[in-house]
């Protein structure tokens, strides 16, 4: 094992916590063993390697529970290995990855696979999600206890919405009995079907296919129907528009168990950006209104989307330069989670350690992670950044294997100087 | 080579510049590079009513037509204008040929694009496809349709019908009728005769409009009657039949009855109205025989007409921009 690492004069902000001050962090043998908030961590060995961070801002390592890679099956959009590069170099220090590979991860072995291949990368951790029913499609329920069993930390479908409310009522109750959390996407599968952009004047007048935001609410009245019926937990899976936030907020005053998530880019960008067919910009679900980019925003500052995602979704060149119609959807998200997110802190709108929480206390909670903390005993997951330093992305610079990077050319503030995985240093700038 | 009619010459003298590359969409045009095109084909509606139609403007260029959806009508419309213009015109189809065998359009563009064409005419079944393809060669990219978004020389030509029949078009009202969601002509038609100052009607089903067309400034009517009531132009569109089957429209004779145009509706119209069509018809369904056929109603013969005298426009144009040597 290498030398205790102390990093201190760093600005400390644990959500977990709820502290936000200065301090400094003792890690030993992969693990946090002091945090001293306030003053110094007091007279340290010799053999204590000390790093001074400047006035750092010493956060949590991200956890991000909604990343794709292409492995197994399409390595050419990006492997385990190149997104968990990208992850250390955005700050990222858990990532989830979905189960929609070739083949899917809807048995244990495939769960199994994924965390050696973590493993012998050893660079921050990687965890599967399960599939929530055989190949993703929606009839038949998945070896959901076994893979929870191999070490999947949640089950879902990905981007499709288990259509068949029978099917996802059983999934529910199936799962609560072992305790595995469920995450679903709401999407009304008709509503939805061969949509490219969302309804409104920019799709109707760029002559996009569209769908309409009531897309997103029919499926998750729907599934919070069916949570109360089942009593099961729920993760909502990236909403993004005004009206499904809504009946969320009903849902989550009725004190139904529901939890629900947005990506970065909902909260970043808006319909308008996809400007000229910028495929880039060609999401799923699609970019929103403003009106509902605000509604998120609102929600996150609320509370009532506790978690943020990076969506990372690589798509290589042959995937996004076709016509804005044929073109993948998804970005890459990994390396720009962090600045993105400072821009909420910057322009005032969410305090520093309510946003942070968002991708860490959070995240780790609802899965029942031990990380996303700064606390003593925690695993020694870091990330030091300057949030203040003005960055401009350069989707061609992304470690990413893919750099289809909606953020290209934009101009944030925030910039990761170190990145520490279980005590190792896996990034530094 | 045969002299250009004095109109036209009198029109070529005037220097107007076109300063655009390509032609995408009527959004990246103003009203005076709108009223000068106009102007230009009016010239070549002359030349193309001579026995000798053939004129150098663009000698030596080459004009490729790449049409990923078949189109009779654009095709050769496009391919006479070029011609007559003294280009040469190579037309591909790539549905029909190997150069599309698993390449996505940007390398079937770059490719065609590497044999040097000066003009590359496009049409594609999605939208944006030309604004992307135009990001891609060093070529003028003209858009002769992307999915459903723009078929912005469909709008020229019209325009030009009715200012041939009218004389002007501002104060004009228009009712465009039918399938307006999935019409890229009727978007740029919207447009562009919002520009030139005429008052634009939708007409149709709620299925068949698109969302939020309200904020597009036209007025929207489910009643084809009050609709194209006082109309002076009454611009019907094509409705594929296999949305007519249940799915936007309950049935063919359903929607004839209530949204095709037969002479007792047309009748709410204004005295004088004239009925467009950018073809192909579907007689019985949205038009009546008895009135596109009607030469006093129709203008329907005559947009097929100003077509190639409005492309010959767009292409003269485009080409009188482009680089000589390169």
């Amino acid at each position: 094992m290498s030398r205790p690492l102390a990093v201190t004069n760093v600005r400390l902000v644990d959500p977990a916590s709820g502290y936000d001050g200065p301090g400094a962090v003792l890690i030993v043998e992969g693990v946090i063993a002091d945090v001293a908030r306030g003053q110094g961590l007091g007279s340290l060995s010799k053999d204590v390697e000390v790093m001074d961070g400047a006035g750092g801002l010493l956060l949590p390592g991200l956890v991000d529970i909604r990343v794709k890679t292409g492995e197994p099956g399409f390595e050419t959009k990006e492997t385990l290995k190149s997104a968990a590069r990208a992850a250390a170099a955005g700050g990222v220090t858990t990532i989830v990855v979905q189960p929609d590979t070739h083949p899917v991860v809807d048995e244990p072995s495939v769960v199994d696979f994924i965390l050696r291949r973590a493993r012998d990368i050893e660079l921050v951790k990687v965890l599967p999600a399960g599939a929530a029913t055989k190949g993703c499609e929606g009839q038949r329920m998945a070896e959901i206890g076994l893979m929870a069993e191999a070490g999947c930390v949640y089950v879902t479908d990905a981007d499709k919405p288990i259509v068949d409310s029978k099917v996802f009522r059983r999934v529910l109750a199936y799962a609560k009995a072992f305790g595995v959390l469920v995450a679903h996407r709401p999407a009304d599968p008709w509503l939805s079907a061969g949509a490219a952009a969302s309804e409104g004047e920019f799709a109707s007048r760029m002559g996009l296919p569209s769908m309409p935001a009531a897309a997103e609410k029919i499926m998750l009245e729907r599934d919070l129907a069916l949570v109360e019926l089942t009593g099961a937990r729920l993760l909502v899976d990236q909403v993004t528009t005004a009206t499904a936030l809504e009946a969320l907020k009903r849902g989550r005053d009725r004190g139904l168990p529901v939890v629900a998530s947005t990506s970065i880019n909902h909260l970043s960008f808006n319909e308008i950006d996809i400007g000229d067919y910028r495929t880039f910009c060609k999401l799923d679900p699609p970019l929103r209104s403003e009106d509902d980019r605000q509604a998120v925003i609102e929600a996150v500052a609320s509370g009532l989307i506790q978690v943020i995602v990076s969506a990372h979704a690589p798509a290589p060149p042959e995937d996004k330069r076709l016509p804005y119609d044929e073109a993948a959807p998804g970005a890459v998200g990994l390396e720009t989670l962090l600045p993105a997110l400072l821009a909420f802190h910057h322009e005032g709108r969410i305090p520093l350690i309510d946003l942070i929480r968002t991708v860490t206390s959070a995240p780790a909670d609802l899965l029942g992670l031990p990380s996303g903390r700064l606390a003593k005993g925690a695993p020694a997951d870091l990330v030091l950044c300057n949030p203040n330093t003005p960055v401009v992305i350069d989707a061609d610079k992304l470690t990413s294997k893919s750099k289809n990077s909606p953020f290209d050319g934009r101009r944030l503030q925030g910039k990761v100087l170190m990145t520490v995985a279980d005590g190792r240093v896996v990034y530094r700038a | 080579m045969s002299a250009a009619p004095p109109g036209l010459n009198e029109v070529l003298q005037r220097t107007f510049s076109f300063p655009k590359r390509h032609f995408l969409s009527v959004l990246d045009l103003n009203e005076v590079e709108v009223a000068n095109l106009l102007d230009l084909a009016d010239g070549f509606v002359s030349l193309n009513r001579q026995t000798s139609k053939k004129l150098d403007l663009l000698k030596g260029r080459t004009l490729m037509n790449l049409f990923f959806e078949n189109s009779t009508r654009t095709q050769s419309s496009f391919e006479l204008a070029g011609k007559r213009l003294g280009a040469d015109v190579v037309n591909m189809s790539p549905r029909q040929s190997s150069i599309s065998k698993g390449e996505t359009l940007i390398d079937t563009a770059v490719t065609l694009n590497a044999m040097q064409p000066d003009l590359l005419v496009v049409r594609h079944g999605s939208s944006g496809a030309a604004s992307l393809l135009s990001q891609k060669v060093t070529c003028s990219v003209i858009n002769a349709g992307d999915g459903q978004h723009e078929h912005p020389t469909q709008a020229l030509l019209d325009a030009l019908s009715m200012r041939r029949a009218f004389g002007r078009i501002a104060g004009l009202r228009v009712a465009i009728c039918g399938d307006i969601a999935h019409s890229r002509v009727a978007r740029s038609n919207v447009s562009l005769l919002q520009m030139l100052g005429a008052e634009v009607r939708l007409v149709g089903p709620p299925t068949l409009l698109p969302p939020q067309a309200e904020r597009w400034g036209a007025a929207i009517h489910h009643d084809m009657r009050q609709g194209i009531a006082g109309c002076d132009v009454v611009m019907m569109l094509r409705l594929q039949l296999e949305r007519m089957d249940g799915v936007m429209a309950p049935s063919q004779r359903e929607y004839f009855r209530f949204f095709g145009l037969d002479r007792e509706k047309l009748a709410c119209a204004a005295p004088g109205v004239r009925v467009m069509h950018p073809g192909p018809m579907n007689r019985g369904v949205e038009i009546d025989s008895d009135v596109a056929d009607d030469l006093a109603v129709s203008l329907i013969q005559d947009q097929v007409e100003m077509g190639v005298a409005a492309r010959m426009a767009v292409l003269t144009s485009l080409a009188a921009r482009l680089e000589n040597d390169r």
